[in-house]
């Protein structure tokens, strides 16, 4: 099994790959509180676009509604937590079912009717848009004044309740990152993996080697609608506020796409690649304006509107391919 | 939302008539601005993810002339969308038709960086806040026995009509206008008869963009502005366009009349904050069930 | 010889348009059958029926005795029937290797046993040493043995394919040619294939199948359907019988 997952992949990419495990498991100790956060932010995009990464980069389904399946899970897991104290793990196992469900139905309506393409991506942008518009009305989660956690304090570090100092999130958040990768990678070296890939590649040609499309496209959106829920419930805990204005938001689901889009969709270290690249900018950026004095809401977004501009342009298929080519790192399948 | 429903089953008919009519006349520029989108979207084949964006940069460009000049934002109409126009013809020439060969996804990507910063860069400029233009007759309305109309919204909706009527005759009566229908119809057709298609895509995107150089000052008129309010213009034009059918100049309004009365509908029958959920379900009924719209052509 | 497809009075109208008049024929197990005709005769869309693209508007078509007429094309691959395409359709960015095994995992799961199997095959359309080439960077030819190469690896027991010569020089139609006769030989493949080059139709065909306007023109064994006057007139004409 073990085999199977590192076959093909240079020795040099593998030594890599646990060198930047260790930087990552022991970085805690060595970086401030506010580094620390924009740590935790960086794995929090690096596992939603892994999970976002399956529907796209593996099945070739644009989805630009991802936030739906954050907020779905991050409200299920909060709502069950402020009214019957029930801890997030269990919010969980609620909210991945109904994530996954919610992914269904827009995957089956979908594909059911052959809508594809761009129509499929401004159907994902059209639920997710339902659902900000629908919690902004939703009694049970407070509507549009916000849903509030208790905050516990930093002495003890929860886990049962994810309560507790950021390091706590951190760790959480790197576990769910590796394993994220792990299950990317035995995905993509399976039998469905393939069929994906001969999906995103030509769809009648698939099927004509006899793949079921519809089921494999199903199977992407579930997977990925599931994965996605479990960063919602994180956020919940972490941020101990819930908008509907916010957490549902159009901006919310292109922060999910940039780091995959920029880093490589379809690739394995695409994501994280993004996710460094674009947090390193925008504190870069940050550090550089706190010089001159300057605080101007906006101005990230619009640098992040630049590099994507600039990626799309000149390394469509993202930053992480062409790296791999410079560095010698590529291996034998995409 | 049954106790909204109840409240509205003690509405005089009156209110339901002049709500009626007022999303009607709102519908009508929100079919010129959807209209926009169909040229460009029918021709380029482009999705313009910064459709919202655009409009919104122009209703900002309104404002800021309005408290420099006081002059009235239909009065300055022509200058915004030979503005848009120009924007829009270079955002075509100079980021898109380089790029016309790659598939869809990097188009609709492109647009949607355009899109952030344009947003942003308006959020930059102008702050959070909403803010709208204040006319003379910003409170006067038409009464037609029981009909009463604002103001605001009659003239809106009689600039939008008089815009699209000339969009309308110019791509049916002048030469340019028909090159312009040759290339969405058979791009290599047109190639091969020696038009020049990549500036006629420029050309019409440069169309597209003065439309919604042209709504946005009329739809100023009606709703305040901020600069977070792209998306939901260019969700709603969206909506608009697959509900009455792509490449139907005709349909786009239309649509935008059906959209806007169904808004204001629903804002009174419901609560006005719920009201774009109704656009969003009419699409994704379109979508499931007549994927061209009301009156669009059967062929993808 | 159990016939292994049977096309009964196969009819599809395209808009008014008249594409395939009632095709009935027969093909057995084990057969090498061809079908003919000039460009427009219908062939394309006879094929697309039995692969499950189109649904006929009239008459049926049977595989292994059961109707299969409306399923849809995985269902059909599914069942034993896999098609090439008239202009190829690879996994572009998948490598040769990769492109066969998508078509060798269909009644496989386990990955090793399909890459076994692909390259198996690879070995016999002499495309083993390209395995790891991107399908994109192929010439033609080699594209063209790629396609075949992933429908035979769905181990179909009928193998429709379309004018898979076309395009192909006089070495490359002998090689496929080849091939497909020792397919035949070693499995009992059954074929039915599309071709305008008469030399691989020769060579290969039991019988032949002529198609003009969508009907059947003529049915037969190989030297009496190129004698055909009808079949001379609106298609051979008088050089092309060797």
């Amino acid at each position: 099994m073990i085999a199977r997952l590192v076959a093909g992949v240079p020795t040099r990419a593998l030594v890599l790959l646990g060198t930047l495990l260790i930087v990552f498991l022991a970085a805690p100790l060595f970086v401030g509180d506010y580094l620390l956060t924009v740590l935790i932010l960086i794995l929090y995009l690096a596992y939603t676009g892994q999970a976002w990464n399956i529907m796209m980069g593996f099945a070739g389904q644009l989805s630009l509604g991802h936030a739906l399946y954050v907020g779905l899970g991050a409200y299920t897991a909060a709502a069950l937590y402020v009214h019957y104290g029930l801890g997030p793990w269990i919010g969980l196992a609620v909210a991945v079912p109904v994530a996954a469900l919610a992914g269904a139905f827009i995957g089956f309506l979908a594909f059911r009717f052959r809508v594809a393409g761009v129509y499929f991506a401004i159907l994902t942008i059209a639920f997710a848009e339902f659902a900000r518009v629908g919690f902004d009305h939703l009694a049970w989660t407070n509507a549009s004044s916000g849903l509030f956690l208790p905050v516990a304090q930093y002495a003890r570090n929860d886990l049962w309740h994810l309560r507790g100092h950021p390091v706590m999130f951190y760790y959480v958040l790197l576990v769910a990152t590796v394993l994220a990768f792990v299950f990317c990678r035995a995905l993509l070296t399976s039998r469905i993996g393939y069929f994906w890939l001969a999906i995103r590649e030509d769809e009648e040609a698939a099927r004509s080697a006899g793949i079921d499309t519809f089921h494999y496209k199903m199977v992407a959106v579930v997977i990925s609608a599931a994965m996605t829920s479990f960063a919602g419930v994180i956020y919940a805990f972490y941020y101990n506020n819930l908008f509907p204005e916010q957490v549902f938001n159009i901006s919310r689901s292109i922060d999910i796409i940039l780091a995959p889009i920029i880093g490589g969709v379809g690739t394995l270290f695409g994501p994280i690649l993004g996710c460094f690249l674009l947090e390193a900018l925008a504190e870069g950026l940050r550090s550089l304006l706190e010089v001159f004095g300057i605080d101007v809401p906006g101005i990230k977004q619009v640098v992040f509107g630049a590099i994507l501009l600039l990626v799309v342009v000149a390394v469509p298929d993202g930053v992480w391919p062409w790296l791999a080519r410079k560095l010698n790192l590529t291996e034998r399948r995409t | 939302m049954a106790g909204a429903l109840r409240r509205g089953a003690g509405v005089p008919a009156d209110i339901y008539l002049n709500v009626a009519v007022g999303g009607i006349l709102t519908g009508l520029v929100y079919g010129l601005m959807a209209l926009g989108l169909s040229v460009i979207f029918g021709v380029v084949r482009v999705v313009n993810f910064a459709h919202g964006e655009m409009m919104t940069m122009a209703m900002y460009i309104a404002i800021t002339l309005f408290s420099a000049l006081r002059l009235d934002p239909l009065v300055m109409l022509v200058p915004i969308a030979a503005a848009l126009f120009a924007f829009g013809y270079v955002l075509q020439a100079g980021l898109i038709n380089p790029f016309i060969n790659r598939p869809e996804h990097s188009q609709f990507l492109l647009l949607i960086a355009v899109a952030m910063m344009l947003a942003n860069g308006l959020l930059i400029v102008f702050g959070p806040n909403a803010q709208n233009v204040q006319v003379a007759y910003g409170f006067d309305s038409f009464q037609f026995g029981r009909l009463i109309i604002d103001a605001t919204k009659a003239y809106a909706a009689l600039a939008a009509i008089a815009v699209s009527v000339a969009l309308f005759i110019f791509f049916r009566s002048t030469m340019l206008g028909t090159s312009i229908r040759a290339c969405a119809d058979n791009y290599t057709g047109a190639l091969v008869v020696g038009l020049n298609v990549k500036r006629l895509y420029a050309l019409t995107f440069g169309l597209g963009a003065a439309c919604v150089g042209a709504a946005g000052p009329m739809l100023l008129l009606i709703f305040d502005v901020t600069p977070a309010a792209g998306p939901a213009y260019t969700l709603l034009a969206f909506v608009i366009v697959i509900t009455g059918g792509l490449g139907s100049m005709p349909g786009a309004l239309l649509g935008g009349v059906l959209i806007g009365f169904t808004e204001a509908m629903a804002g009174l029958l419901f609560t006005p904050s719920a009201k774009s959920m109704f656009a969003f379900a009419i699409l994704v009924l379109v979508l499931l069930f007549r994927p061209q719209g009301i009156m669009g052509k059967r062929a993808a | 010889m159990t016939t292994l497809l049977s096309v009964d009075g196969v009819t599809k109208h395209f808009r008014g348009l008249l594409a395939v008049d009632k095709a009935t024929f027969d093909v057995s197990e084990g057969e090498m059958f061809a079908v003919i005709g000039p460009n427009g005769a219908g062939k394309t869309t006879l094929f697309n029926m039995i692969a499950g693209v189109y649904v006929p508007d009239g008459g049926s078509i049977s595989f292994a005795g059961e109707r299969i007429e409306g399923l849809t094309p995985d269902k059909i691959c599914r069942r034993g029937i896999a098609r090439t395409f008239q202009i190829v359709r690879p996994f572009p960015a998948l490598s040769v290797e990769d492109n066969v095994i998508v078509g060798s995992l269909l009644h496989r799961h386990d990955v090793d046993e399909a890459r076994e199997r692909a390259r198996d095959l690879l070995r016999r359309l002499e495309l083993y040493d390209k395995r790891e080439q991107t399908a994109s960077s192929l010439t033609l030819p080699d594209r063209k043995r790629m396609e075949l190469a992933r429908a035979l690896a769905t181990d179909p027991k009928l193998l429709l394919l379309d004018e898979v010569m076309a395009g192909l020089r006089p070495t490359e139609i002998d090689r496929i040619v080849a091939i497909l006769r020792a397919l035949n030989r070693e499995t009992g493949l059954t074929v039915v294939l599309i071709e305008h080059v008469m030399r691989a139709v020769m060579a290969l065909a039991g019988r032949i199948l002529v198609l003009h306007h969508g009907a059947v023109i003529a049915h037969g064994k190989p030297d009496e359907v190129v004698r055909n006057p009808a079949v001379i007139d609106s298609y051979l004409g008088v050089e092309a019988i060797g």
